[in-house]
């Protein structure tokens, strides 16, 4: 049982933010960027490109997106310094200027007049000093309340409205006692269930920001939309699990904000919170995504039940995975970090899985591998709004 | 053993939580929010994790989990029946 006497081993960042990793990241501006960044985290051990599709022609709400995603990235507390790599200076230096505000290491390059050779040999000569000093940095005790938690499910079936999500809503409503920074998002995930996010906003004021962006994204689904969603919602995987309708998915998506939670705010895509408490942030439903856009936020731990084998990860947000599908745990166990099925057959209640899954975060937090990290799943995909110029 | 899992009373389906159910099964049920227990005979194979109707249900009733709407129905279900894509349908997109 966590109280706010809870501590863990933490990396306390130049702008008092906590991180549970320590991770060096060679960061590209640019998708003609990737091959420069590979060869630098390939050059020097101990660092972590990040390769990416996107960051050309872009414009407007997109672009600044884009950006604020990259620096979102490099912001986190569990990076520790940043290489980042652009084709040309000017878009380089905004992405290195937005992530020297937390007063951590980064340093920028740009290919032109130089040249992969040349930009690699002087990325990598930076990525060693910045590994090695990185290096030498020491966990030291921090609040569990310290740590900004997130939340997103995936491949659920109807086991995760019962189980899994349930136990994620659990530990919410324990974190949120003791003056967390939680996250959920997922808005056409909600359809069918937004009244009852709606009821739970703190104020009027919130809950209108929130129904204008839920309704903001039914107008996109509208714009678009072909029969049952082309099988994107509920997905192919929901439905081989039992799941039928949306509705269905969204009730039981909306168990991952517990009981107690109150919605205490709405952040845009990879927006950062500005204080404690459960934000709702307007996302895509499409687990890599919105996982990004959480770690872009500033999240450092996350929560993803799943029900039919959502086997997702991150590379600087540690993404713990829990599950309570009995068939699911026996069949891809390597994937499960937290096994919630004793709920289905009663030899668990909720309060004893949700404490389950606040003694794997505390562990994550202390620096074990998830799952998704052992494996080395390290899906970072940008959310796009619109096409490129 | 529980067969299946309900959220609350007054839900018109379950979901089956073990593998292998068949045809004519007598299953037991566990209603988490009111913490009882009900029996169900199916008349169909359901796998694990799908929907078995509680009580019968005609063409265009409203399906009731978590003692909330979820869908339409599409043709008559019978209790013990189950319950998913091919007879129950959003209504929202």
């Amino acid at each position: 049982m966590i109280t706010k006497d809870t501590t863990i081993q933490g990396y306390r960042r130049e702008n008092g933010r906590v991180g549970v990793r320590n991770h060096v990241i060679i960061l590209p501006v640019d998708d003609i960027s990737n091959a420069a960044c590979e060869a630098v985290a390939n050059n020097i051990k101990g660092t972590m490109a990040l390769p990416h599709p996107y960051g050309r022609l872009q414009f407007g709400a997109d672009l600044d997106l884009h950006f604020r995603t990259l620096i979102g990235t490099g912001a986190n507390p569990n990076v520790a310094a940043v290489v980042v790599i652009g084709i040309e200076e000017g878009w380089t230096k905004l992405i290195v200027d937005g992530i020297a505000k937390t007063g951590k290491p980064v340093v920028g390059f740009s290919i032109e007049l130089h040249g992969d050779h040349d930009t690699i040999m002087r990325a990598s000569k930076a990525a060693r000093e910045l590994v090695q000093w990185a290096s030498e940095k020491q966990r030291e005790a921090c609040s569990v309340s310290d740590l900004w938690v997130s939340t997103k499910c995936g491949e659920s079936d109807t086991t995760s409205g019962c189980g899994a999500n349930p136990t994620v809503g659990n530990a919410f409503d324990k974190l949120y006692a003791l003056g967390s920074t939680l996250v959920f998002g997922e808005t056409t995930e909600l359809t069918g269930g937004e009244h009852l996010v709606a009821a739970r906003c703190r104020t009027s004021a919130v809950k209108d920001q929130f129904m204008k962006m839920f309704n903001g994204y039914q107008d996109v689904v509208n714009r678009h939309k072909t029969s049952d969603l082309s099988d994107s919602q509920p997905t192919k995987g929901n439905i081989a699990g039992g799941l039928t309708t949306i509705e269905e998915k969204a009730l039981g998506n909306i168990q991952k904000i517990g009981k107690k939670c109150m919605v205490d705010g709405v952040l845009d895509k990879a927006e950062a919170p500005t204080g404690p408490g459960l934000w709702f942030m307007d996302s895509s439903s499409a687990a890599a995504e919105m996982v990004t856009l959480c770690a872009a936020a500033g999240y450092v731990v996350h929560f993803f039940p799943t029900g039919q084998g959502n086997i997702i990860g991150n590379p600087i947000l540690p993404v713990i995975k829990l599950c309570s599908n009995p068939r699911t745990v026996r069949t891809m166990a390597e994937h499960v970090d937290v096994d919630t099925s004793g709920i289905l057959q009663r030899e668990m209640n909720m309060d004893q899985a949700g404490d389950k899954l606040l003694e794997c975060m505390l562990r994550t937090a202390n620096g074990r591998l998830t799952a998704a990290e052992a494996l080395g799943h390290r899906e970072f995909v940008l959310t796009r709004l619109y096409e490129s110029a | 053993m529980i067969d299946f899992v309900v959220h609350e009373d007054g839900d018109s389906v379950g979901t089956i939580v073990v593998e292998g159910v068949k045809a004519g099964a007598k299953l037991t049920g566990w209603v988490m929010e009111q913490d009882q227990t009900i029996a169900v005979k199916t008349v169909s194979d359901i796998p694990i994790g799908h929907k078995i109707a509680l009580k019968d249900l005609a063409n265009n009733d409203t399906v009731i989990k978590y003692g909330v709407d979820i869908g339409r129905t599409v043709a008559p279900i019978k209790a013990g029946e189950h319950l998913h894509v091919h007879n129950v349908k959003t209504k929202r997109w």
